[in-house]
């Protein structure tokens, strides 16, 4: 590793990107601010390294290197003069500093991507830049934004950050529960959807799993006694040790209920229910505590070949109690309808609000299995239009449009 | 606001897309019911393969015809669709469950109200 400077660039910029980016931004205020000095930093590196040798600190070369250019552009631009003693002490720490370990401010970064001064819409790409220094083209794609509009509401929510002076701070107790949610909530939402045993994955966001799992794995070193960042943690392990099963080799979908179990990662889920059995001792249950839950009375089920709908029946309704999403309430109707039969499902999807059901795929695909086994041909073939026409992901669609193939073809067309 | 999305499909697709493709059909139907009901549908044309065209420039008073479509790629126009969405993002969503968008592309484009108002404008001011 040592041998080669550019591989040593990756590797700190991999690991320590967020570190440098944290301990810069929170003695600054400013993040954007923080980026520029680290990209000129690592640009530098990757210029006199080679030359040179790789330093023997190399985190520590780099942040005296953005020290240096936060310095400059003070002067450059005669900063503000409230900025000038945080920078002078910044000037002060990071000399102190570059001799031994800097200390992580990660949590605290965290909390100001999270932070509610910021549109919430923006928590997780501005989580996924800041922290993890994922550019701008690649977040709008896991987002299905356009790369432009996604890099200007990234500057305004950095914008944001200094001049509403937001605290680079962890929110004291009495604050800590909804900030930690919204923390919490902004990593899940870079995981993408939870609900892939409906037929409704979200294939857009599969390429930042990975970052989200790292995410998680951070709050939790930072935060050990948080029973919803483990849940959450071991939501993630359980969703991913199913991954390998749920496509099949030429990437067809496969529901839950067909997935050949033996491709399950036993490792993946023996790491979480260990996670889900510590944040159950916290004695505080959550929403992602039981979404994990839920993961793992599938996943019990299916190695016993036989599913407890009732009992996860009861953990939807806990889930719909402390968060009302619209995947808890057609997880809920879904589940009603297996352990009580289709027509309590088709009850429990009929109370859901029509504004949230209209481009909500997973509820049509719902809607469509059921009107099937209730026997009700007509509104289900147009049921699985709507799964179908709402459909992203051409394997799904492929399934859905295969499942509506078999449904008996002498019914005349009609509505429901 | 209106969008236009412009429909790419690669030449395989023109060639079976109606007999051979039942499923590719199918999934349009489904995809045009869902733009119906979600109340953002204003109007569509698909279009026949390119080769049943021609392209048309009167440069320096010559005029030019050539066979074909304008530009010879691998995935030509086949078709677009106007929606009324509240935002590009939106916009985005649509575009990507477009049955095409898995085989093909599919180009977003706001449509131009100033240029509409400055050409349809009676008394040419």
């Amino acid at each position: 590793m040592a041998d080669d400077p550019r591989g040593v660039v990756d590797i700190v910029a991999r690991e320590s990107y967020g570190r440098l980016i944290a301990y810069l931004a929170a003695r600054t205020g400013d993040v954007a601010a923080a980026e520029d000095a680290l990209a000129e930093a690592f640009v530098a590196a990757l210029r006199t390294w080679p030359r040179d040798g790789v330093p023997v600190k190399p985190e520590a070369w780099l942040l005296t290197a953005a020290r240096r250019r936060l310095i400059d552009r003070a002067r450059f631009e005669r900063m503000r003069a409230e900025a000038e003693p945080s920078i002078r002490q910044l000037v002060r720490e990071a000399e102190a500093m570059s001799e031994r370990e800097f200390p992580d401010e990660r949590l605290k970064l965290l909390f100001v991507c999270a932070h509610p001064a910021i549109d919430r819409g923006m928590h997780t790409p501005l989580m996924l830049q800041v922290v993890l220094g994922l550019d701008a083209a690649t977040i709008a794609s896991a987002f299905l934004t356009s790369p432009a509009a996604m890099g200007q509401r990234l500057s305004r929510a950095k914008a944001r950050i200094r001049e509403a002076r937001i605290a680079f701070e962890v929110p004291d107790r009495h604050q800590l529960p909804p900030r930690l949610d919204a923390v919490l909530d902004a990593i899940y939402a870079a995981y993408g959807s939870g609900w892939d045993d409906i037929a409704g994955s979200d294939p857009r966001r599969h390429g930042l799993a990975h970052e989200a799992v790292w995410l998680a794995r951070t709050v939790l070193q930072l935060m050990p006694d948080e029973p919803e960042a483990r849940g959450l943690l071991a939501l993630m392990l359980y969703c991913e040790a199913r991954r390998p099963a749920r496509r099949t080799a030429t990437g067809d979908y496969v529901p839950m209920s067909e997935q050949n179990t033996d491709l399950w990662e036993g490792p993946l889920i023996d790491e979480a229910e260990r996670e889900l059995s510590a944040a159950a001792a916290l004695h505080r249950v959550g929403r992602f505590q039981l979404e994990a839950a839920l993961q793992s009375a599938h996943i019990d089920g299916a190695r016993r070949g036989d599913i407890d709908w009732r009992g996860i029946a009861l953990l939807y309704e806990g889930l719909v109690g402390t968060s009302p999403t619209a995947g808890a309430l057609v997880g809920r109707a879904a589940a009603r309808g297996e352990a009580e039969g289709a027509a309590h499902g088709l009850a429990a999807l009929d109370a859901i609000d029509p504004q949230i059901a209209r481009t909500y795929q997973p509820y049509w695909a719902v809607r469509a299995h059921l009107l099937q086994r209730a026997g009700h041909i007509r509104p289900a073939l147009d049921a699985y239009d709507r799964a179908i026409g709402l459909t992203e992901d051409a394997s799904t669609r492929h399934f859905l449009l295969r499942r509506r193939a078999e449904l008996p073809k002498n019914v005349k067309w009609g509505r429901a | 606001m209106q969008i236009v999305m412009l429909i790419y499909e690669p030449a395989e697709d023109f060639r079976s897309r109606a007999r051979e493709r039942p499923d590719l059909i199918a999934a349009w139907r489904a995809y045009y019911k869902a733009l119906v009901d979600a109340g953002v549908y204003v109007g569509g044309a698909p279009l026949e393969a390119p080769h049943t065209g021609a392209t048309v420039r009167v440069h320096g008073g010559q005029r030019r015809v050539q066979d074909g479509p304008y530009a010879d790629t691998k995935e030509q126009l086949g078709g677009q669709l106007i929606l009324e969405v509240p935002s590009l993002d939106v916009a985005l969503d649509w575009a990507a469950r477009c049955p095409t968008a898995a085989s093909g592309a599919v180009e977003v484009r706001p449509l131009s109200p100033l240029i509409r108002e400055l050409v349809e404008r009676p008394d040419g001011g």
